[in-house]
């Protein structure tokens, strides 16, 4: 046996004994990402914060729109909703108030949540919404086959911006600031540990967060502006990022291949909007008003 | 089972088609709305933002219908029972949703209070002109239950069954409603819950592992139901998918899913047929109407009637899907049927449709009325004296 068919079993062997397998619904992979994208590296950091983070598993669901990070959900062992275009948020708002013992994930995106989807985003982020918000932004529309988002920085070339994007793009995390999320924090997919640690942080957390991952889209967007495969797009999140723990959110807008400014942005405890429900008409109605979704006299 | 008392109103009242439409809902077991504010429907909801506090659940104001549409959706996957209200634009807004439903099979119930279209149209006055947008607005191949009030009476009656269809096919069920039947104030006698009978949802009894998301049987085409939150990690997705949920975009899925979701409908249209028939079995003109149009019909009809004529009237509680067999039954002796209805002319196709079968010759008169008020009589009843000619 030749020693790189040996290293090849070797490896075999170990992804077996993957911590993060357990999370996946292993009968649905191979998955549909392209080599090079930074889609997969998040769910492995999102993988392991859902390991590290005692929850359990059952009363955790995951909830996606549509496009390539829209397609997170069918591939994580929990219960999972594949929705329509630019809505998980909204769909994730009737899930967790119908349901109010589930910690609900919204997974996608960037042209999902914020072009289609937008709406739904700064009105459950000002509701404060108790779900939890991860973007991956890959400045692009990857599964259409690389258009303008309303993330791409003025100047990369795009199918539907042929000679160059002249549109200026969304600051994400200022927007989730402005609108009143809890938990506000961005990281590349160079980052794997500080973000495997932000979601599982997130996750512990209540109110409407906020995580936007870095990624890139070698297929598309890469590609098209020569500026090489996913590994250098990596070394490019490695060379020019920042952390700027704290940072105001006005501070950190992202132009095409600049500086990046990662870290934890925002962090505050502000009631959810069942809790002001409850709090409200408990004060309004009260002893006829039974707290809804509150087990124990616990939230 | 029966309704739960907590959210039955029991007595009698002096209300509008809104309000007692919510007043079914709540009865029906309905504890989580999401809406937008539209005229004429806001009603409904307001009701319904008073009530649920103190019945136990939700309601949340949206930031439009598209959010409403698909928040009621996460409500259903999380246990709940819910609707969506809406008029005219927002119905259109509701469209992509409406499909997402149908193809995931989320038991909901999308209630309509028609107004004059297109567009923003007639914001305060009655049309009937949606009854095929909800048939056919959302894109691809799909299947409704939809039922049509002409009273307020009728708007609790039928959404409690509303509610009660929408679980057992697994499909959205539309309440139909007008503006002048939601506004509408009548007496409205609500039973004591434990005179109405609800059906639960069709939860599986299969344990997770053995359990699959949208299998079913040959002889029972709508699958078992659970939660999430009760540790089945079920995947629910607007693709083509299989008996697990997963995504399987080729041909023999979707061979294999979409015929099922007409047919869960498709073979059962004999149980769903509801209509009410006066005097139409040895009638010669046969007047078809639904919602508000049956009650003007009703003072047609009589006046033919003192002039000697055999007119019957046949009125569509459930319109959708529509009764072609006892059309057919009815055009074996009938010569004519005349269908007043308030937009230019949508359910009498459905008629047209099913006389090309039958091999008399049979008459079809449409009364159409761009909106805004209901027929005159007299206009219904001209075109009565014209069909028995």
């Amino acid at each position: 046996m030749s020693e790189s068919l040996d290293l090849h079993l070797a490896s075999v062997e170990t992804s077996l004994d993957n911590p993060v397998l357990p999370f996946l619904r292993q009968d649905r992979i191979p998955h549909i990402w392209c080599p090079g994208c930074g889609i997969g590296t998040s769910v492995n950091c999102f993988c392991r914060a859902l390991s590290d983070s005692g929850l359990d598993l059952d009363k955790v669901a995951i909830v996606s729109g549509i496009g390539c990070t829209g397609r997170t959900a069918g591939y994580l062992n929990l219960d999972s909703f594949h929705t329509t275009h630019g809505r998980a948020i909204p769909f994730a708002t009737g899930l967790k108030l119908s349901n109010p013992e589930l910690n609900v994930v919204v997974y996608s995106g960037d042209g999902d949540l914020f072009a289609i989807g937008g709406n739904h985003f700064f009105h459950a982020a000002r509701r404060n919404m108790d779900i939890l918000v991860i973007c991956v932004n890959n400045f692009t529309y990857g599964m259409t086959g690389g258009q303008v988002a309303p993330t791409t920085p003025v100047g990369p070339t795009q199918t539907t911006m042929p000679y160059g994007n002249f549109e200026n793009p969304f600051n994400l995390p200022f927007i989730a600031d402005a609108c009143g999320a809890t938990y506000v924090s961005r990281w590349t997919i160079y980052h794997v540990r500080q973000l495997a640690k932000a979601m599982k942080e997130a996750l512990g957390k209540k109110g409407f967060r906020f995580i936007e991952v870095m990624s890139p889209c070698p297929t598309l967007y890469s590609r098209r502006n020569r500026l090489g495969d996913g590994v250098d797009q990596v070394k490019y999140y490695k060379e020019k990022s920042v952390i700027k723990n704290g940072v105001d959110t006005k501070e950190v807008g992202l132009g095409y291949q600049g500086e990046i400014v990662v870290g934890k942005f925002v962090d505050r405890e502000r009631p959810t909007w069942l809790e002001s429900m409850n709090a409200h008409y408990s004060h309004h109605f009260g002893d006829a008003f039974q707290p809804y979704g509150v087990k124990n006299g616990q939230d | 089972m029966k309704a739960d008392p907590k959210g039955v109103l029991t007595g009698v009242h002096f209300m509008d088609g809104d309000h007692a439409a919510c007043e079914g809902a709540l009865a029906a077991g309905c504890r989580f709305v999401a809406g937008y504010p539209i005229t004429p429907s806001t009603e409904i909801v307001e009701r319904f933002a008073a009530r649920i506090p103190k019945v136990g659940g939700v309601f949340i104001q949206m930031e439009d219908e598209l959010a409403a549409s698909i928040a009621i959706q996460g409500g259903v996957w999380g246990g709940q029972k819910v609707m969506s209200v809406t008029s005219g634009p927002g119905l259109s807004l509701m469209m992509e949703h409406l499909g997402y439903a149908a193809m995931t099979e989320t038991p909901s119930v999308w209630v309509d209070v028609q107004r004059g279209g297109p567009s923003t149209g007639l914001p305060t006055l009655p049309a009937q002109a949606d009854m095929m947008q909800i048939k056919w607005g959302s894109h691809g191949d799909y299947e409704i239950i939809a039922l049509s009030p002409n009273s307020p009476q009728e708007c609790f009656d039928l959404m409690i069954k509303a509610f009660n269809l929408s679980e057992e096919y697994r499909c959205p069920v539309f309440l139909m409603m007008d503006e002048v039947v939601g506004h509408m104030t009548e007496r409205v006698n609500i039973p004591s819950a434990d005179q109405i009978d609800v059906t639960e949802r069709k939860w599986t009894k299969k344990k997770p592992g053995e359990y699959k998301a949208f299998a079913t049987t040959p002889e029972d085409l709508v699958p078992e139901m659970v939660k999430a939150g009760d540790g089945y990690r079920i995947h629910v997705t607007g693709l083509t998918h299989d008996e697990r949920g997963y995504p399987a975009m080729d041909v023999p899925n979707q061979a294999k899913l979409i015929p099922r979701l007409l047919n869960k409908i498709r073979n059962n249209v004999h149980k769903l047929v509801d209509v009410r028939m006066d005097g139409c079995e040895d009638a010669d003109v046969i007047v078809m109407s639904f919602g508000i149009t049956s009650r003007v019909a009703t003072a047609a009809i009589d006046a033919a009637r003192a002039k000697g004529l055999k007119v019957g009237h046949l009125r569509l509680i459930i319109c959708w899907p529509f009764p072609v067999a006892l059309i057919q039954q009815l055009a074996r002796t009938a010569k004519a049927f005349v269908v007043p209805e308030l937009n230019m002319g949508q359910m009498v196709l459905e008629v047209r449709k099913a006389l090309a079968d039958v091999d008399r010759k049979v008459k079809v008169i449409s009364v159409p009325h761009p909106g805004g008020t209901v027929h005159d009589p007299e206009t219904i009843l001209e075109q009565i004296l014209e069909a028995a000619r």
